[in-house]
């Protein structure tokens, strides 16, 4: 966020790190724990719901496996418009910024789909144990791609008016260690919720 | 050491009133981590006095038995604030004014690593801390105690928005927490001046960064316990509804896997504080530095391991509560290990017998105390008897008041010549610790009895003829005291910004960075940065050419300008929970829309005007 380690102040790094690059280390750690409650709740109510619908009569685990791979190219597009910032390559580090969060956009269309059609067979907040932990669970993941997508978008727009290049691409790496840590924390959700069903 | 004895005769014209001049604006707006810690300081002491009110009317209605002078209603409220109160809105933020103030200086740096986010950190501390108390003029403050179990915070058992003030109030103050932590982190590990290596770290430096690193790890569990209920709350969700197959145990587990390391995020500033004072006023350096550092590590370590020792009377069964006893009086090494460096550090040392000094030796004996009681119940046998009774109210209060309060004025006497650059009356401080610590005892230690013959806590009244009125008013009568020596304490601070002597550059010869720098610093800290060369780089040898401080033939450094964009965004998360706890979603669009603002206007703004 703010850019503390201008010249000005001559804050230097003791260990050689930049500061926003150890705050989003820290918060990831933080993040982790907070992931980490979320899914030990859905774990520990997992079978534990009295009436349905039950999570093997709705997960369909082709369809997610579709847009867990649409995040997962994500991903490495994350990593070409990093690169391609780091080279000056300004141009095609646009392309790829919008290309990020356009499938991280394809990833949330699939999960607001998915929703929709879990409400639609009766399953909400209010159901039953797993409705509650599900919803809430792949729900909070959302947001956290939701906020990416726009962070990307907006790094997107500022290379549009020329004011992220080539000496910004420490931005550019930040948010992409955010990126791939919300793309790691659903191939754990995937696993445990999908493949464990 | 002869390089800074003559400082205490006092510079005074060295001092910089304007690191404190200007308007109310100019203090809405400041990123200035010392204004900042001022902020924390004088808001958290304020809360301190909020919930020991709070805690005297408790001691009123309980000096005699079936007293009618609070009724139930009022009095689950008064417990449920007070130590909601203490521990979020007066001992952490406490905490944090030293964070703010002081570790810039000790780690010999002109800010903390993110101005602006520490701005933030405080504005939502402060909204979300009033938010919390608004509570008492809409309808009732929370009441279902602070450790708030399920399924008492249900919307059968708790009905209206008593619960719902709690439950956003500490996400909203979560938040703050979470987002100064951070900024702590990065400001020790990356702005440490040259040659301040790890282990040349002060020892409160190395406190703040431990407790840290145990907020960002604690505070995620509370966040998803308190979303939990908030979704059972407002949206129906089951997740604490055993009707329906939910498991209110799990809300304990979620709370104390928090609620533990909690315990060390409020006793390690306290820990690190004494650790810099004994070693100054015995003219040593700290016995075994390495021990108390790696102490400090593995207390914050085990922390994480020890949570259900809260939990031995909800019948996890014999090998959880062993484990869970046996983890817990593991603590008591590492912890008895500080406690022998301190004794050792004194052991031979010539003492200066002042303020900060008296309040360090009482903090050592009073946290043996609770201590001891602490290992107690750590027992798993022993704490099925004490469990809710009031031997475990002597207990944490004997922790955290005789403990961490003792700790904390120790840090205030000690720092805030710093801060103002005036003395505080010795005699009045010790007059302070003399009533404070008799006053205490008498409060405290009658609870211990209280507890082991049967009083339960969190219990309106007593009848007659149990045994418990002689106790209970003694405790009474101790807490009215304890009361009063806080108003010599204001008395003394109130007297010293008036006509205290000037304390000088350093007044106690101290060790560390911030005694090479004017009373109050300027606003930028060092002009030149300094380098150091040991532990104790004031009392080294070199100290002229380690220490540069306030070389006028060294330009003064820029440093980053003011923003109300901090501002805005803390008022908009507090809007949004406003409008949260009364659903009304115009005002929830109301905050997002000041958030977003707030943050866009940040992200854009350069730092320096």
């Amino acid at each position: 966020m703010s850019q503390t380690d201008a010249a000005t102040m001559e804050m230097h790094s003791a260990t050689g790190l930049p500061n926003r690059k150890v705050l989003m280390w820290a918060f990831i750690g933080s993040e982790c724990m907070l992931f980490g409650s979320l899914i030990i709740v859905y774990m520990v109510y997992r079978g534990k719901s009295l009436v349905g619908p039950y999570p093997a009569d709705l997960l369909n685990i082709p369809f997610i496996t579709v847009t867990t791979f649409v995040l997962l190219m994500s991903s490495l597009m994350m990593v070409l418009a990093l690169s391609a910032v780091q080279r000056g390559d300004m141009r095609w580090g646009k392309v790829w910024l919008f290309m990020t969060a356009f499938f991280g956009m394809i990833f949330l269309g699939g999960q607001v789909y998915e929703f929709t059609h879990f409400v639609h067979e009766g399953l909400t907040l209010q159901t039953n144990l797993f409705g509650g932990s599900f919803f809430l669970l792949t729900g909070t993941h959302g947001a956290h791609v939701t906020v990416g997508v726009i962070w990307l978008l907006s790094l997107f727009f500022m290379a549009q008016r020329g004011r992220l290049t080539q000496a910004n691409a420490e931005t550019v790496e930040i948010a992409g260690l955010y990126w791939h840590f919300v793309d790691v924390v659903w191939i754990v959700l995937f696993t445990l919720i999908y493949l464990l069903v | 050491m002869a390089v800074t004895a003559a400082s205490p005769s006092g510079s005074a014209g060295h001092a910089h009133e304007g690191t404190y001049s200007g308007g109310l604006l100019s203090w809405i707006t400041t990123v200035d981590h010392k204004r900042i810690g001022v902020m924390y300081g004088v808001s958290a002491f304020f809360f301190f006095l909020v919930g020991g009110i709070e805690a005297l009317l408790i001691r009123l209605q309980l000096g005699s038995p079936e007293s009618t002078l609070i009724d139930p209603d009022l009095y689950n409220q008064l417990f449920t604030m007070h130590g909601t109160t203490m521990v979020f809105l007066a001992i952490m933020p406490l905490s944090a004014a030293f964070f703010n103030f002081i570790v810039p200086l000790q780690i010999g740096a002109r800010d903390v690593a993110f101005p602006r986010l520490n701005a933030f950190s405080f504005w939502v501390f402060f909204l979300g801390a009033l938010f919390m108390n608004a509570s008492f003029l809409f309808g009732g403050a929370p009441d279902a105690g602070w450790f708030g179990y399920a399924n008492l915070t249900s919307t059968q058992y708790s009905p209206g928005i008593r619960v719902d003030f709690w439950v956003i109030g500490l996400l909203v103050l979560g938040v703050s927490s979470i987002a100064a932590a951070l900024n702590f982190i990065v400001t020790i590990i990356n702005l440490r001046c040259e040659g301040m290596t790890l282990m040349r770290m002060p020892l409160f430096t190395w406190m703040t960064l431990i407790t840290s690193f145990l907020l960002v790890m604690a505070f995620p569990a509370i966040t998803v316990g308190l979303v939990l209920l908030m979704f059972d709350r407002m949206f129906g969700t089951l997740f604490f509804n055993p009707m329906a197959g939910g498991d209110v145990l799990l809300w304990q587990h979620l709370f104390w896997i928090f609620g533990h390391p909690e315990v060390y995020i409020l006793l390690l500033p306290g820990l690190g504080m004494v650790s810099e004072i004994i070693p100054v006023f015995s003219r040593k350096p700290l016995f075994g530095y390495a021990f108390v550092v790696y102490s400090g590590i593995l207390i914050a370590f085990l922390g994480f391991g020890v949570w259900a020792h809260h939990m031995f009377a909800v019948g996890l069964g014999p090998v959880a509560n062993t484990v869970f006893s046996a983890a817990t009086m593991l603590i008591a090494i590492p912890t008895g290990v500080k406690i022998f460096n301190w004794i050792a550090t004194l052991w031979g040392g010539s003492l200066r017998m002042r303020t900060p000094l008296y309040f360090s030796l009482g903090f050592i004996a009073m946290f043996i105390i609770g201590g001891l009681s602490g290992v107690m119940h750590a027992s798993a046998a022993a704490d099925l008897q004490q469990t809710d009774t009031y031997f475990i109210v002597a207990h944490i209060h004997y922790v955290l008041f005789g403990g961490v309060m003792f700790a904390l004025f120790a840090g205030m006497y000690y720092w805030i010549p710093k801060v103002t650059g005036r003395m505080l009356s010795d005699r009045l401080g010790k007059l302070h610790f003399w009533i404070m610590l008799i006053s205490f005892n008498l409060t405290f230690f009658p609870q211990h009895f209280l507890g082991l013959h049967g009083m339960p806590r969190r219990t309106f009244t007593y009848e007659s003829g149990l045994g418990f009125e002689a106790m209970n008013l003694m405790s009474t009568v101790g807490s009215m005291f304890l009361g009063a020596s806080m108003l010599i304490f204001i008395w003394n601070v109130l007297h010293m910004l008036r006509k205290g002597p000037p304390a000088g550059d350093d007044p106690w010869d101290g060790a560390t960075l911030e005694w090479s720098m004017a009373s109050p610093p300027p606003h930028y800290n060092f002009r030149a940065l300094p380098v150091v060369h040991s532990r104790d780089p004031l009392w080294a040898a070199d100290t002229t050419e380690a220490v540069p401080g306030d070389d006028p033939s060294v330009p003064e450094p820029h440093m980053p300008g003011p923003s109300y964009f901090p501002f805005v965004t803390a008022v908009g998360i507090v809007v949004m929970a406003a409008g949260g706890l009364t659903t009304a979603l115009p005002v929830v669009a109301v905050g997002v829309a000041l958030i977003l603002f707030g943050i866009y206007g940040w992200a854009f703004q350069p730092l320096e005007h």
